[in-house]
């Protein structure tokens, strides 16, 4: 089902007439309501009326995490508190989270973006959405939440944790869809399995999943333990929360709610807009919203657009998965390389663990980067060529990924020291004078 | 019969191989049989130690990557043409040799090689219908 034909569907002239009309709009309201955009624009010597096409948004200034970070907690709303109507909130990098605040109306076209997306689910009015996001100042439940009841279906506002009790209300509620993250949906796909129900006997036909990267293998695990479809949504608080956009059951990309949120991809260095289809950092102007309007967003994550009819019939353009975040890229030979793009290669060999080190060095003038990975717990090597052979395979792999050569080197498992959290997995040995 | 040998997967870096052979010495651990495979960056350390399940616990401790895996001891006659007897039966099978090597010592005055093949159940078979020696753990002490 499409939720809303009109702007999912629309064709392209008018579409980009509505963005235009509404970027500047946004703008001009920016620039009237946030005097610290306001004094970027300045400087940056662009006024709202020198917004003529769309192309011409390359004009404005980016705003970056760092300026919710100066401007903590609430000098980026555009509204009084009185007219705002939902905090919603997520950690920072800094330390200090990063406070968003929503107007009504906010609230009504985020309801409506989460809708679209469960409608691309299947789901409907008739449905019933079982939703295991966490509830509270993160985006993930009350954006799920919102999204089932402006389809008017009806909402298990389970929260997460208690997996026995999901699975209960799974089972005695007849939920068709659920919406968690994908770790939370694997999890209760291991608890289905290990309580021996059998996936067919759920009425669950499919998931919507975000928040959080995930692999094709957990994609599969989940599908199968589950028996259900899986979807991916996109967003992030700062544009609105999940939702900004979700992939159809064509499963090539998501589809991005382009009249609420307008994206653009640009090169992660220069920072000029780059071509659609071109790989870069994703950036969002938000186009409805009016509590904290977001002009040229920068959300460090890496992915590319596509454009042209999709075959679920939507118009809209659509987002690639998140390769990794530019917060993370390296720079290498002249090339941006991601620790997650090294990932993907390493999770394609059941002979490898995810435990990897990357180490970055220059010599000679020239860089060289070497992938550390440890062989997997039980491995039985007795044999060099197999070895050598996994080598010339992992080589091959990630010179077809970074499109430079890395050097392999396998350790025993258990060798890299695991760290508690965040483990720390590059390491540039590179000298910057 | 096949015997149990454990192979120990290398980082060839200076002082591992020590470390590996110094960890041994300090558990009370005998080779009867060693070998190393080697590439520039990498070794595989086979060898036939009395209690390989034990060995591979004591080497997993130590942070190697060790398992037990299985190889013929096949008993050469100590004179000419002794292992090519046996190189010839497997060959005309076409059995392939992935690698032969043998004890440190000889077993009282005969000459006892671990090898491992394409096909170990065949080889085993073949060997043991051409009278060939096929050797057990106790028998490598
Ligand atoms: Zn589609």
């Amino acid at each position: 089902m499409i939720w809303n034909k009109e702007m999912e569907c629309a064709d392209r002239e008018t579409m980009r007439a509505l963005q235009l009309e509404r970027l500047q709009e946004t703008v001009k309201y920016e620039y009237e309501h946030v005097p610290h955009y306001a004094a970027k624009m300045d400087k940056a010597g662009v006024k709202p009326e020198d917004i003529v096409t769309l192309e011409d948004i390359a004009l404005l200034p980016f705003i970056n995490k760092e300026d919710l970070a100066e401007n903590y907690p609430t000098g980026l709303f555009a509204q009084p508190m009185e007219n705002i109507v939902r905090i919603q909130s997520s950690s920072g990098t800094t330390g200090k989270p990063k406070i968003i605040g929503y107007t009504k109306g906010d609230m009504e076209d985020w309801g409506e973006a989460v809708a679209r997306g469960l409608a691309m689910c299947g789901a409907g009015p008739n449905d019933t959405v079982h939703v295991a996001y966490g509830y509270g100042l993160f985006t993930g439940g009350l954006g799920a939440h919102a999204g089932a009841e402006t389809l008017g279906a009806t909402v298990l506002p389970m929260s997460t944790g208690n997996t026995a009790r999901q699975i209960m209300f799974m089972q005695d509620m007849k939920s068709d869809i659920l919406c968690c993250t994908p770790s939370y949906a694997l999890t209760i796909a291991e608890a289905v399995e290990r309580a021996g129900i059998d996936p067919a006997d759920l009425q669950i036909r499919a998931g919507l999943f975000g928040a959080e990267p995930w692999t094709q293998s957990m994609r599969e695990k989940i599908e199968k333990g589950l028996g259900i479809r899986a979807h991916d949504i996109y967003g992030l608080t700062e544009i609105t929360g999940p939702g900004v956009a979700t992939s159809c059951e064509a499963n090539n990309g998501m589809h991005i709610q382009e009249d609420l949120f307008y994206p653009e991809i640009v090169d992660p260095n220069t920072l000029k807009p780059l071509p659609p289809g071109e790989t870069g950092e994703l950036v969002f102007t938000t186009l409805k919203k009016r509590g904290v309007p977001m002009v040229r967003y920068r959300t460090r994550d890496i992915c590319y657009l596509m454009e042209g009819k999709c075959s679920c019939g939507r118009t809209s353009v659509r987002m690639s998965r998140v390769f990794g975040r530019t917060d993370d890229m390296l720079i290498v030979k002249g090339v941006n390389v991601f620790p997650s793009q090294v990932e993907t290669v390493i999770a394609k060999f059941n002979e490898l663990t995810l435990n990897y080190k990357i180490l970055v060095d220059r010599k000679g003038g020239s860089d060289s980067i070497e992938l550390m990975v440890e062989f997997a717990e039980g491995l039985i090597i007795d044999d060099i060529d197999f070895v050598e052979n996994m080598r010339k395979r992992v080589e091959h792999a990630l010179r077809e990924i970074l499109q430079i050569g890395c050097k392999v080197r396998f350790l025993n498992a258990g060798t890299l020291p695991r760290s508690e959290g965040k483990a720390v997995r590059v390491e540039d040995r590179r000298k910057y004078e | 019969m096949a015997v149990k040998q454990v192979s120990v997967f290398i980082e060839n870096e200076t002082g591992r191989l020590a470390a590996l052979t110094q960890l041994l010495a300090e558990h009370g651990v005998d080779l009867n049989a060693a070998t190393i495979a080697e590439t520039g960056e990498y070794g595989i350390l086979r060898c036939i130690v009395q209690n390989p399940e034990e060995t591979v616990r004591i080497l997993s401790g130590g942070g190697f990557m060790a398992s037990v895996t299985e190889v013929l001891a096949v008993g050469i006659d100590n004179r000419p043409g002794g292992l090519n007897r046996v190189l010839q039966i497997l060959s005309d099978a076409g059995i392939g040799v992935k690698y032969i090597y043998s004890t440190i010592q000889s077993i009282k005055g005969e000459a006892v090689i671990m090898m491992k093949t394409g096909d170990q159940n065949r080889a085993e078979k073949l060997l043991e219908s051409a009278d060939v020696k096929l050797c057990t753990m106790d028998e490598l002490k």
